[in-house]
């Protein structure tokens, strides 16, 4: 295919679903009016999700969910050895996402716990990069439509895509959304990576991170404003926890 | 894959495609005999029960979203509407309408997604809906309209269609202006033509012949046909309060399958669409009643592959009481939309018809507002057991037809597609 003089390759792509509620996979789908125009950009040779056809041949492997059984290790494994470039979904795949809230407990205790000791295969939670070499991150829960059609769009061209550095307050301010905080709600806007076009401060709900942490953002600085606030230490730990998007940050910080 | 001469059959079908997760059908004969036949879960558990323990209860329908990417609307309302329940809350009238109508919008999204991007391509012989894009543009034309339509009325009404924003306990976070939701009205007006066209194809479809009599459980609606709350019946002539959703499902672990199984009266039940028309019939709306009456569809039906048809009677039934709700939300004082609640010790069981069937959310919370116990009950588990009869009983009739195994496994596909699973969800 040719466009404005550029020679577009269109590449043959896989989705490939791991421990996650498939809503990344949804997102897509639900592109509707946008989705004949995206089967024509790449050749969907793998998304079992809808289509019963099935290929080993992708060139590019997009994958969502966390990983968590011996059988996801090997399985995605097998997927990183065919493609040539491995995008990580959503906060699961990029982050183990809200996995990661159930690894506060032991892990035999989780499975008393929902299957009264009936053994169930599981693990613990691990983030695609855990156990692969990851090529791109496209974050969020759930996955931006927009975001990933950009994305897509520069896979066919060739283009290496840059996601934004700064925060969602950026964003909201774009939108000329009014501060969330100001208005008294806890928000994570301030350290969180944009490209979420502010969908939750829009909507009157300060952001939860799970975009993960925006570059050089001052933390410090964040939990300063929330502290004088009066939100409580405990529920900002709670909060910043909850993606798991910013492990590491706490320790120093709160 | 398929092994097929009279006396044997090998069917081994791994992570069954167009259905949501994974999940298989093995069916093996020998001898003439059925020797294995199971449809077995094999996703991998997420835990949610223990993700909720000790988090804030304003977490929890955040949370609880997070459950299943397709449903994650019902999801927020069963979390939120179990804490209210616990704290006595009532929600101000417009944060109501709201949710009903975002739960409508859900339930046309899924319904509207299995309909046609999983089922039709059964019907029409191609492998998904992009070839089918190509060989039935007018097909693929409506599903891209109501589908559509359905994600742009979630984006408004609650902020978004996959994990939304607006739901909180006591109400919702914001209200759409007036202005917006006569956009909607508009947009509903004019999908509404692609929904009869839906019906069409549909009538065009021969549905397969198959019967297995089975107990059917769903919310019983008062004056409305059930979505959020109210009491839980059964075709068997059981009634029971929202609370005590646990002697209604009654969960157990059985040997094949990651997710739990329920039963009641028999050894399986059924939920979703083909039961909540059965035991709701006379609340439809009249227009959901003509689509029915077009499909030939009528109360009593236990030929599961009808589901399908009472998912299409359901998304008549939600866009033409959308057009009624509209209206009335516009008329109406839309300023409160949120009230403040205390917290404090309490527990209670919040429940809501799901696109699948009867979703449960249960929570136990501590004095100062965290969850200390929650237990979530999903429709696909209360489906997998009689999903599991279903297909003993159709592959034995197969057999004594003397069916093809070819014949034989696409109609085994086919009756677990037509329950729309939702495994992810079931093994949350």
């Amino acid at each position: 295919m040719k466009y404005l003089g550029i020679t577009l390759k269109r590449p043959k792509v896989g989705f490939f679903d791991f421990t996650g509620c498939e809503g990344c996979q949804l997102q897509i789908a639900n592109k509707e009016e946008d989705l004949k125009d995206l089967f024509g950009l790449v050749e969907i040779v793998n998304f079992r999700e809808i289509s019963s056809e099935r290929r080993e041949d992708y060139e590019i492997g997009f994958i969502d969910g966390c990983i968590t059984t011996d059988s996801e290790v090997a399985r995605l494994k097998k997927i990183r050895k065919q493609a040539g470039t491995l995008v990580a979904m959503g906060a699961c795949a990029c982050l183990g996402g809200v996995n990661n809230l159930r690894s506060r407990f032991p892990l035999p205790d989780v499975v008393k716990e929902v299957y009264d000791g009936h053994p169930v295969d599981t693990g613990p939670v691990r983030k695609v990069s855990d156990v692969v070499h990851v090529d791109i991150e496209l974050p969020g829960c759930p996955i931006s439509k927009p975001e990933f059609e950009w994305l897509v769009r520069h896979l066919v061209l060739g283009i290496e895509p840059q996601f934004p550095k700064y925060p969602v307050c950026v964003e909201c301010k774009q939108r000329l959304n009014s501060c969330v905080l100001d208005m008294g709600m806890m928000c994570l806007g301030p350290v969180t990576r944009a490209g979420c076009n502010a969908v939750c401060p829009r909507n009157r709900l300060g952001c939860w991170g799970c975009r993960g942490p925006s570059e050089e953002a001052n933390f410090e600085s964040l939990m300063e404003i929330l502290r004088e606030k009066g939100f409580t230490e405990e529920h900002i730990v709670e909060r910043v926890k909850f993606f798991n998007a910013f492990s590491g940050i706490l320790n120093s910080d709160c | 894959m398929t092994v097929k001469t009279l006396k044997s059959l090998n069917i081994d079908i791994k992570h069954l495609c167009r259905v949501e997760g994974h999940g298989d059908i093995r069916i093996r004969v020998e001898d003439g005999k059925l020797a294995e036949c199971t449809w077995a879960i094999v996703e991998t558990p997420r835990f949610f029960e223990v993700m909720f323990k000790g988090l804030s209860i304003e977490m929890t329908p955040i949370l609880a979203a997070r459950i299943c990417g397709i449903c994650s609307i019902s999801h927020a309302l069963a979390s939120a509407r179990a804490i209210e329940r616990a704290l006595k809350i009532r929600i101000p009238e417009p944060a109501h309408k709201v949710r009903l109508l975002a739960i409508h919008a859900e339930t046309l999204q899924s319904h509207s997604l299995h309909l046609f991007f999983l089922v039709a391509p059964d019907f029409l012989n191609v492998s998904s809906v992009i070839p089918l894009m190509q060989t039935h543009p007018e097909v693929a034309e409506t599903a891209v309209k109501i589908k559509g339509f359905a994600n742009r009325a979630a984006d408004l009404l609650v902020g978004r269609s996959t994990h939304p924003i607006a739901i909180k306990i006591g109400g919702l976070t914001r209200i759409p202006r007036k202005m917006q939701l006569r956009e909607l009205a508009k947009d509903l007006d004019a999908t509404i033509p692609y929904l009869w066209k839906a019906l069409d194809f549909f009538k065009g479809f021969k549905i397969p012949d198959f019967v297995r009599e089975t107990e059917l459980v769903s919310l019983r609606g008062v004056n409305r046909y059930p979505f959020i709350g109210g009491n839980l019946i059964s075709s068997d002539g059981i009634c029971k309060k929202e609370d005590e959703y646990r002697s209604m499902t009654n969960e157990y672990i059985g040997d094949f399958s990651n997710s739990k199984l329920t039963r009641l009266s028999r050894e399986s039940f059924a939920v979703g669409a083909l039961a909540r028309f059965n035991n709701n019939y006379d609340l439809l709306h009249p227009k959901a009643k003509e689509a029915a009456e077009g499909l030939n569809l009528r109360p009593g039906v236990h030929n599961p592959y009808f589901y399908n048809l009472a998912q299409l009677v359901e998304c008549f039934h939600v866009m033409y009481e959308s057009k009624e709700l509209l209206p009335e939300l516009i008329d109406s004082d839309t300023s409160e939309f949120s009230i403040h609640y205390k917290v404090r010790q309490c527990k209670a069981t919040g429940a809501v018809e799901a696109p699948r069937g009867t979703l449960y959310h249960y929570y136990r919370i501590s004095e100062g507002g965290k969850i200390e116990k929650a237990d979530c009950v999903i429709p696909t588990n209360q489906n997998n057991g009689n999903i599991y009869y279903d297909l003993r009983k159709l592959v034995n009739e197969l057999m004594v037809q003397g069916m093809e195994g070819k014949e034989i496994e696409r109609l085994s596909r086919m009756l677990v597609r037509a329950y729309d699973p939702c495994i992810s969800c079931s093994v949350h």
